[in-house]
């Protein structure tokens, strides 16, 4: 009977029961990572064969000719160079935005807000169409200018603009008074003030925006036709015969490479990850 | 280097005429250029040459655009049937996805806000779909879900159930879609309400403990209310986000099997880069525009009313 259970049996039995229902919850959630990781160590034949986490035959050729088949590693580099490029440059111009916008006094200020909110009402699709035009007249077509242009400047800059403006308004503004007494331009205040005490949030805006940048689908597959330019996303779809189905031994070793270092940096500083998550979405 | 304090800023600097204000002001639009420029270039001018676009017929060989008012409009809503097939399946996959997210999201939340050894662990779990990339997600599903010899299938064999070809059939397609879809993101809103039900006070909880109120009674009379405006906020996104989801469906069924899964942002994706029919895909672009426009404002109208 429950009611004679001591205090202390009786959160053994409450953590005995949490720890086994969230577990079976937490199957889908997993496995398919594991599941993903062991595949692409499996051959063509054995991937479909008696089902077994532990490859009969470990096969780490699989890894080798992910690289031979597309220029993989090629296709590695431009998803992390344009990654980090589209973070840096949304951190530069999403911190002067929400400086101007957060300490700023000028006839507009709320109408520029109102404005840049407005936008994040529209998903991307409604105006992928005519940025399609617009890249290809400014002869962008098949480069990786799209890809960094439009997040920067799309919705993803502007959670970010918001991040930081928000940030901004909740430090105190003495320190910004007592650098200009030191006669620190506008910008100097900016650099040398107020970015260093907003690491956190310039962490959280770096995080979502390198993420979005790494994973981003749509763009890539409109802008970007040759091989040797693709990025992760697009290459992990395009293990493919001459038939076009899938070679999944070599689609999910590929997948495995991508995945599993983001994890790694997950796993790591997954806290920070996380609050960086919930901070965009509140805005956003 | 400041000998009068008193005029000394306005002095200061290239421009001593300027005012203090017209100064921080000039700072401001200086600070706001790479955003607003950027704004206007990529937003606000495609915005515009949508709803032209949407208005001209295009000719694929000369490249030349006519105008041919609302008849792209006049084409999807009353002459094209495949425009409320698209629609139907937004529709079906938003009414799958948006009330199976917010409740497992909520669950979860609840389960996750308790004191028990191991909450880290299973929030770190549940988070870890939501920065995986959507392609890489829905490639290990589609091979977990393929038809006798994928893994879920060799599994239900196991208990004695012949499961279906998943990716193959239109209504268990968009089950699968909807299901994978929600594992990939509930992380993501449980988040939210985890934040939300920590804001909320112990206090009110043991008050009503005292008052000897059942865990339902208190869920239902202080933290279900309480959780209304992050309740609120997580349907806009959740709905607004299920009706731009194309990554997920291109690479799980292709829109297939005979549409069953095509939704309305890869039907604009299709008619759009696949077919070229940019004015057509202009006005499906507008009329999107329009719906997430349309569910944003009543969501938010309905909550008013409700508080």
């Amino acid at each position: 009977m429950i009611g004679s259970l001591t205090q202390r049996q009786r959160r053994i039995v409450s953590q005995l029961c949490w720890t086994i229902s969230l577990s079976i919850v937490a199957i889908p959630f997993v496995f398919p990572f594991l599941w993903m990781i062991s595949s692409g160590f499996k051959g063509p034949t054995e991937i479909f064969g008696q089902p077994s986490l532990i490859p009969r035959m470990w096969r780490w050729q699989n890894f080798l000719d992910v690289f031979s088949y597309q220029p993989f590693a090629r296709q590695y580099f431009n998803s992390l160079y344009i990654a980090v490029a589209v973070t840096l440059l949304t951190l530069l111009v999403s911190s002067l935005a929400g400086y101007a916008l957060a300490r700023l006094r000028f006839a507009g200020s709320a109408l520029v807000g109102l404005f840049l909110v407005s936008a994040l009402m529209v998903p991307d699709e409604v105006t992928i169409i005519p940025n399609f035009f617009l890249m290809r007249w400014a002869g962008l077509m098949d480069t990786h200018g799209p890809l960094i242009l439009l997040p920067v400047f799309g919705s993803q800059g502007i959670v970010g603009t918001f991040l930081m403006r928000q940030y901004f308004l909740a430090l105190p503004k003495e320190l910004e008074e007592a650098g200009k007494m030191d006669g620190l331009s506008r910008l100097g205040i900016w650099w040398r003030i107020a970015l260093p005490m907003s690491r956190p949030a310039l962490a959280a805006v770096a995080i979502i925006t390198f993420l979005n940048s790494w994973n981003l689908f749509l763009e890539p597959l409109i802008f970007i036709s040759s091989l040797e330019k693709f990025t992760l996303p697009l290459a992990l779809s395009n293990f493919t015969d001459p038939y076009g189905a899938p070679l999944w031994h070599l689609q999910l070793a590929a997948t495995s490479l991508a995945v599993v270092p983001i994890l790694i940096v997950y796993l790591i500083a997954q806290r920070q990850i996380i609050e960086s998550f919930a901070l965009s979405g509140v805005k956003g | 280097m400041e000998r009068k304090p008193s005029t000394g800023s306005a002095a200061r600097g290239s421009a001593p005429w300027l005012t203090l204000r017209m100064r921080e002001a000039m700072e401001a639009w200086l600070f706001l250029s790479p955003t607003l420029a950027g704004f206007l270039i990529f937003f606000a001018g495609p915005l515009v040459a949508v709803v032209w676009y949407s208005l001209t017929e295009w000719n694929l060989l000369t490249q030349q655009a006519t105008f041919v008012g609302l008849d792209n409009y006049d084409d999807a809503l009353f002459r094209n049937p495949d425009f409320w097939h698209v629609v139907r399946n937004s529709v079906v996959f938003a009414l799958g996805l948006v009330p199976l997210n917010m409740a497992l999201a909520l669950m979860l939340a609840l389960a996750l806000t308790r004191r028990f050894r191991g909450v880290v662990f299973f929030r770190t779990v549940f988070f870890a779909p939501v920065v995986t990339s959507a392609v890489a997600w829905a490639i290990v599903w589609k091979f977990l879900l393929q038809g006798e010899a994928g893994f879920v299938n060799q599994m239900l064999a196991g208990v004695g159930i012949s499961g279906p070809n998943w990716l193959r059939e239109p209504d268990w397609a968009m089950v699968a879609v909807i299901v994978t879809r929600v594992i990939k993101m509930v992380g993501l809103n449980m988040i939210l309400y985890i934040a939300a039900l920590q804001a909320i006070p112990r206090d009110y909880e043991a008050a009503a403990q005292l008052e000897g109120a059942s865990n339902w009674q208190i869920f239902r009379m202080i933290i279900w209310p309480l959780l209304g405006p992050t309740t609120l906020v997580i349907m806009v996104i959740t709905t607004i986000g299920s009706f731009k989801v194309f990554d997920h469906i291109y690479l799980m069924t292709g829109g297939g099997p005979e549409n069953g899964t095509l939704v309305l942002a890869f039907y604009i994706y299709q008619q759009g880069f696949q077919f070229f029919n940019v004015g057509y895909a202009s006005a499906l672009a507008m009329i999107m525009f329009v719906i997430v426009l349309a569910l944003t404002v009543v969501q938010l109208a309905l909550r008013r009313k409700d508080t």
